[in-house]
């Protein structure tokens, strides 16, 4: 990891979602960059959020496709002129699909300074049952 | 539109041929400027993206840094400079995870933004707020518009 921890940021444009249905509200939708990790227990999924507010996150899981989205409040500075603009803002859209079941009951989500931690415990998966033959 | 753009030359007497070229090089530019995204136009290539807009009292600098904290960030203000620095961690996790997708980066960061006017260094506020930095760097007084009401 030290190898990682040291080097420089790259500059990464903000990637727009590239969606096959068309936008029906205006606005510039992104993608969000995530750590998707997976241990024994759960499945844990970390994603890049910049001014979201916890209220206008909405979790989606259905049928193993969880969905996150999230509005960002347009900042109130319309009173400001622009001189510089090297990113916009908008919302953030972005789907995966889980090849797991997941304990829909014990779902954890957690939001700080713009990072997202979504905790998905697993099912345990039910013992496979050992038939024994009898024979006679 | 393109074919009326790049041939709607008037008449076919040019006084020089490379003038009438010339020409045709400015029209193209033209095109290609206004098709260009606004905000990928001027672009420093230095991490963190930055935002900097002002009004009457203030220039306001705006950065997405999701995942610092406040106390991971170094801010100073040098002449009419604003240098921002710092370190994004990705704290480790435990043994044994295996990762699907890697797409958030940890690394150093430093980038150095020049203010378009004088500043009054003294009262410059940072906040971070949800992974959004703001800095609000006041304008010294003689960087402030003055009104000058017109007397009849």
């Amino acid at each position: 990891m030290a190898d990682t921890q040291s080097k420089e940021l790259k500059v990464r444009d903000k990637q727009e979602v590239a969606s096959p249905a068309e936008q029906t509200t205006p606005g510039l939708v992104f993608t969000p960059a995530v750590d998707i990790f997976e241990t024994e227990k759960e499945i844990t999924l970390l994603a890049d959020m910049p001014g979201v507010k916890a209220d206008d996150l909405t979790i989606d899981l259905r049928d193993n496709t969880l969905t996150l989205s999230a509005d960002v409040a347009p900042a109130d500075n319309t009173d400001e002129q622009d001189i510089l603009v090297e990113y916009e803002t908008g919302r953030y859209y972005r789907q995966f699909t889980l090849g797991e079941l997941v304990n829909q009951e014990n779902i954890d989500a957690k939001l700080n300074d713009g990072v997202l931690r979504l905790s998905l415990p697993k099912v345990e998966k039910a013992t496979p049952k050992k038939i024994a033959v009898k024979t006679g | 539109m393109i074919y009326r753009r790049l041939f709607n030359v008037p008449t076919w007497q040019f006084r020089s041929p490379f003038g009438e070229l010339e020409r045709m090089r400015q029209q193209m530019d033209r095109l290609f400027e206004e098709t260009r995204a606004p905000y990928q136009a001027a672009q420093a290539g230095v991490f963190p993206l930055t935002n900097l807009s002002e009004d009457k009292e203030n220039y306001y600098v705006r950065a997405e840094l999701p995942g610092v904290k406040g106390d991971e960030l170094d801010i100073q203000v040098t002449g009419n400079n604003l240098a921002i620095s710092g370190e994004r961690k990705i704290a480790s996790e435990e043994e044994g995870a295996r990762y699907h997708r890697r797409e958030r980066e940890a690394g150093t960061f430093s980038r150095m933004i020049g203010l378009p006017g004088d500043i009054n260094r003294d009262n410059v506020d940072a906040k971070l707020e949800d992974g959004i930095l703001t800095v609000v760097v006041p304008k010294a007084e003689i960087a402030k518009p003055k009104q000058i009401t017109v007397s009849t």
